[in-house]
């Protein structure tokens, strides 16, 4: 009985740490695919966003097969709730990264040079903050005292990301190089994109203090 | 034989008010979150109630004998109606009191009624140990908090384990608080009767021994079993939820402190363990576990600095202990008139 618990724990131990592990490189495929589109390289982008999508249907069934474990022999029916909120919220960051990435393939908005950098810096923010995020839900489940530190980093990188964004914003909107309305409003569009992100980010780390205190001992 | 059912029925009643009352001590959270079907939690507990009943019931009885030898079953009735009328009043009105407290002052509105003389040794004896058991309750969930805090923050094992493990151990330390409820209560119930116990001693090819006062604790036993079937459920639902609120590992702690508690104060094994060594041993007297829970929670909210302190309930218990043996000695003074003088019944010899 024991034995046959523990390799069923094992076995969803190793399912939740592998839909973790995509969650963490949905943002680095996300950064990856925004250096690739800002820095002109079009196959190596298209190629990202293949994988994205590959990865967003791939982490979804995980997590359908993770739920259907839980709900049948695992956990306290109280932390059953928390932690399936928590998995439902981390999906949530790998939809948004394969939904920007598909309107840079959409939309192809063109980027100035100036502002290529400020976007760059604003992808590796908000993927900053999903790995710290990932890390955080990763101590939810083994060392639940650390989270509140993963959650602090979440919203560090938040509001730099913020910050980046207001000057990008302001940088788009009073520059001369680019003439057209239309254009400025589209780049305000994708920095606002690139920055939900790391939103989607902070809501999840907000929910994860939640739940964690719920757990303390 | 039949005036023996009759006269029973009341430390019976006892018995079924106590299995509804106080199995949830032990398997409300369980219950409450669903970590155990309701159905396992109650045969479990009823299992090991009647277990510690037979097994170990003895010494807090025969502590009960000391106070007060009641000596005729219409007095013996009497002193249980009265114990159980007060505990259900005491419970409507909200106190967190045991059938312990009540018994003891229905024995002693005996004492007064026949003018037998309280032993006010073992009186001391027993009121000292109410006193003393959440303090020891509240000591022993401090440590075991602790010590527990330390373990799982150190070992940093998986949500999923940890979930598995409390379970587990609600299933386990349940099942042994079940069994220190039965050796420590069941004085409360059939104590009284002992004396008075019409069953002959049944010995089974020599090897199985029942002596007739435990054949009386059984036939007690049953009575809080099927207290814990019919009515505990309820009594589970809202407070299992409420001890709950401090996190299932927590709730296991708060659960075995008790447990322990209310095993020193009914081992006889441990009791002459400890005299053979001249170490100081822990009197055979019949302890609320309602109280050693709210010991134990406080114990656990000093561990955690004071947090969720409940000084309302500490007065409460406070207030119990004196309360109740009062109210429940003056019942059973009245009743007993009643029963001499209206339904002709000799209350003692």
């Amino acid at each position: 009985m024991t034995n046959l618990f523990n390799t069923k724990t094992k076995q969803l131990e190793g399912e939740i740490d592998g839909y973790l592990d995509r969650v963490t490189t949905a943002g680095l495929i996300f950064l990856e695919g925004v250096r690739a589109y800002v820095g002109g390289k079009n196959d190596k982008f298209e190629r990202n966003y293949k994988e994205i999508s590959v990865l967003e249907t791939d982490a979804d069934n995980v997590r359908r097969d993770i739920k259907h474990k839980l709900y049948t022999y695992m956990l306290i029916p109280e932390s059953r709730g928390d932690v399936l909120g928590l998995l439902e919220t981390l999906d949530d960051i790998v939809d948004i990264c394969e939904k920007v990435l598909e309107q840079f393939s959409i939309e192809t908005p063109v980027i100035p040079d100036f502002l290529k950098s400020d976007f760059i810096e604003l992808a590796e923010l908000s993927c900053k903050s999903v790995e710290e995020v990932v890390k955080g839900a990763r101590a939810f489940f083994r060392d639940i005292a650390m989270v509140s530190d993963f959650v602090n980093r979440v919203h560090f990188y938040e509001h730099e990301a913020d910050n980046v964004e207001e000057h990008l914003k302001r940088g788009i909107f009073n520059s001369d190089e680019i003439e057209d309305f239309s254009q400025k409003v589209h780049m305000r569009y994708f920095a606002e994109k690139i920055v939900a992100v790391s939103d989607v980010a902070e809501s999840v780390a907000e929910r994860l203090a939640v739940y964690a205190i719920k757990r303390r001992i | 034989m039949l005036t023996v059912i009759f006269f029973l029925s009341s430390g019976l009643f006892l018995g079924w008010s106590l299995g509804a009352n106080n199995a949830a001590n032990f398997f409300g959270t369980a219950v409450a979150t669903r970590m155990i079907k309701f159905k396992t939690a109650a045969i479990i507990c009823s299992i090991f109630l009647i277990l510690g009943a037979v097994a170990s019931g003895a010494g807090t009885a025969e502590t009960l004998g000391k106070l007060g030898a009641i000596n005729t079953f219409a007095g013996a009735f009497v002193v249980a109606s009265a114990a159980a009328i007060t505990s259900f009043f005491m419970t409507k009105i909200g106190l967190p009191i045991s059938t312990s407290q009540a018994i003891v002052g229905g024995i002693i509105g005996w004492n007064f009624y026949s003018h037998t003389s309280t032993d006010l040794s073992v009186l001391y004896k027993i009121a000292g140990t109410w006193v003393f058991s959440p303090i020891l309750t509240a000591i022993i969930a401090f440590l075991l908090f602790y010590l527990t805090k330390k373990i799982v923050e150190s070992s940093k094992v998986h949500i999923l384990h940890i979930d598995y493990y409390t379970r587990i151990g609600l299933l386990i330390v349940g099942a042994f608080g079940s069994y220190s409820l039965g050796a420590n209560n069941i004085g409360n119930v059939m104590g009284i009767f002992v004396k008075l116990s019409p069953f002959k001693e049944i010995s089974v090819a020599g090897i199985f021994h029942l002596s007739s006062a435990q054949q009386l604790f059984f036939i007690g036993g049953i009575a809080i079993a099927i207290g814990v079937f019919t009515y505990s459920k309820k009594v589970m639902m809202t407070i299992g939820s409420g001890i709950f609120k401090l996190s299932p590992v927590t709730a296991l702690v708060v659960v075995l402190a008790t447990s322990i508690t209310l095993f020193l104060f009914a081992s006889q094994g441990l009791y002459d363990f400890l005299a053979s060594h001249h170490l100081p041993t822990f009197p055979l007297v019949p302890v609320s576990s309602s109280q050693a829970v709210v010991g134990a929670v406080m114990g656990i909210s000093f561990a955690k600095g004071g947090r969720n302190m409940n000084f309302k309930k500490l007065g409460q218990i406070s207030l119990a202990w004196i309360a109740t043996p009062i109210a429940s000695a003056i019942i059973s003074y009245i009743f007993l008139f009643f029963m001499q003088n209206v339904f002709m019944q000799s209350v003692f010899k």
